[in-house]
């Protein structure tokens, strides 16, 4: 489902992000990115969501090549990846149900049916009675929340998260987990970036580890 | 709970999908949606959205005016045109009697289409009407006025190759003293008019300008400050189009309302002025109402207006907002 083939990711002030970087993640995978802040992480997720595009290599997700991608057809690959952030992203002058609706309304989905996949969606992850209210008045664990649901919500057949759990306690931190083992059940490419070593180890799932933007340990396939 | 599926083939562009009238329907909503909420959102913060559109009504309602006040002259002018006189004065000595016959020559004329005969008395007694001198005059031992001959001349007449000849073979006659002519002022207004309507043109042009760079300059603060929102619809997948209608549904709004805003100053102002220039055409025994906007010039009002919204906000988000580059 994604395939690196000799990536190189450079910025011009920073020198090299990532070097030679390549592995494959197959359909229905789900694998741990690990490593220190700083080792590319988040470099090598942008790329997948082509929110940066890449110096060297290849890149392919789901058979096509991010490097030779048109400009525009980068909102049609983005709709294809559901995307969680640290910090969530949510729009805080919008409601719960409107957050989640985002992407569907995006993509021009007519009303009646954003409303059933939405409340599916929010069902899923336990927020249902939340719809009407702001993100703001939501702890740090219904707005993660909110993220996974708005990220599941059209049904992409691969998710990203960006240390998930970083502001996160254990306890939430677990519950989180369990919604993705739960989407992960269900057939969805999953690529977790955390520096949460321990958590990880516990689980059994496959994990890259980064170390200065290379490729330092892989797990292998699950 | 529903059950999760994966997705049927995401690859086709939406470009290359065919309308089906479900997507249409979908599309149309969309776009009432984006309207609603633009309108919503600009009535949140109504003070900074008045001060826009007050800058627009007032760009917009300046040239309206004057094209009001423009159509007003013109009506009256057309009056005056048509009723362009010239007053023969007769020598002091002539009385009526030679006056109704010096009448009766000038009505044979070609140039001419009416004659009346105003009767020292006659005179006197509209002088003292209209001057205010009512109890001075009465000191006066005999009538001072002469008789007065008023044409009428037909509209063709008014050609300067034609009135020349013939206003001065008037004042010839050995019974005139002196002539005064409505008919010269009148064509000297008529240049004046064409004159202002080609200021108004290009005032209405400056102003316009004006209403570019007002709502352009709001359309770009208000990207700046949406930028997040921006970015976090691009990473959902909004394309450029879907990012970019909002700003212009705002800039359409604020045209529209701008353009409301100017009508309604425009008939205020019409209101207000209609009580002095009816006193006013009362003085010069005409009845005069002065006209507001019509129909169509309203309707052009606000398609310009909303149109210049458009324009305006489109040449900021052309300058300012791009999701397809790097975030």
């Amino acid at each position: 489902m994604i395939r690196f083939e000799h990536v190189n990711k450079r910025y011009p002030e920073r020198g090299d992000a990532l070097k030679d970087l390549s592995f494959e993640l197959a359909a229905g995978e789900m694998a741990f990115l690990t490593g220190h802040s700083g080792a590319g992480k988040s470099t090598l997720l942008k790329l997948i969501g082509l929110v940066e595009r890449l110096t060297r290599g290849r890149i392919l997700v789901d058979g096509r090549s991010l490097g030779e991608l048109p400009r525009r057809h980068i909102p049609d690959h983005r709709r294809s990846i559901g995307m969680i952030f640290q910090d969530h992203r949510l729009l805080n002058d919008r409601t719960v149900y409107d957050n989640v609706a985002l992407p569907l309304v995006v993509a021009g989905m007519p009303k009646r049916e954003v409303g059933r996949r939405v409340r599916a969606a929010l069902d899923q992850v336990g927020l249902l009675a939340l719809e009407r209210a702001q993100p703001i008045a939501l702890s740090g664990g219904e707005q993660q929340r909110v993220g996974i649901a708005r990220a599941v919500v059209a049904r992409p057949p691969i998710i990203l998260a960006d240390e998930p759990t970083g502001n996160l306690d254990p306890d939430l931190s677990s519950e989180i987990y369990v919604l993705f083992e739960r989407f992960h059940e269900l057939g969805v490419t999953f690529l977790i970036a955390t520096h949460d070593q321990e958590r990880v180890s516990r689980m059994a799932h496959r994990i890259l580890r980064l170390h200065q933007g290379r490729l330092v340990a892989d797990s292998g396939n699950w | 709970m529903a059950r999760y599926r994966l997705p049927p083939t995401n690859r086709r562009h939406p470009r290359n999908a065919g309308l089906s009238r479900r997507r249409l329907s979908a599309w149309l909503e969309q776009h009432r949606e984006i309207a609603l909420e633009t309108l919503r959102r600009m009535l949140r913060q109504p003070l900074a959205t008045l001060m826009t559109v007050a800058a627009v009504a007032i760009a917009l309602a300046l040239p309206t005016a004057l094209v009001v006040v423009l159509d007003n002259l013109k009506a009256l002018g057309g009056d005056w045109q048509r009723s362009a006189a010239i007053s023969v004065f007769l020598e002091q000595e002539r009385d009526e009697a030679e006056g109704a016959q010096l009448s009766e020559r000038i009505a044979q004329r070609p140039e001419v289409a009416a004659v009346a005969l105003v009767s020292r008395a006659d005179g006197l007694a509209e002088f003292r009407a209209y001057s205010g001198l009512g109890s001075a005059l009465d000191q006066l031992t005999e009538n001072p006025l002469p008789v007065v001959l008023e044409l009428q001349l037909h509209p063709s007449a008014l050609e300067p190759a034609r009135l020349t000849p013939f206003l001065t073979a008037i004042e010839a006659m050995p019974e005139v003293a002196f002539l005064r002519e409505d008919a010269q002022w009148a064509q000297r207004f008529q240049a004046i008019l064409a004159l202002l309507r080609a200021g108004v043109v290009l005032l209405a042009l400056l102003l316009g300008l004006g209403v570019l760079l007002v709502v352009g300059n709001t359309i770009r603060l208000e990207i700046e400050n949406r930028r997040d929102e921006i970015q976090i619809m691009s990473l959902v997948g909004a394309t450029n189009g879907f990012a970019r209608r909002r700003f212009l549904y705002s800039g359409a709004w604020y045209g529209l309302l701008g353009g409301i805003l100017a009508w309604l100053l425009v008939t205020l102002m019409v209101w207000l002025l209609a009580g002095q220039a009816a006193s006013l055409a009362d003085l010069y025994h005409r009845s005069f109402a002065l006209r507001g906007l019509g129909l169509t010039e309203v309707a052009i009002l606000l398609a310009g207006s909303v149109l210049l919204g458009i324009v305006g906000s489109w040449i900021a988000v052309g300058r300012h907002l791009d999701l397809s580059g790097d975030l």
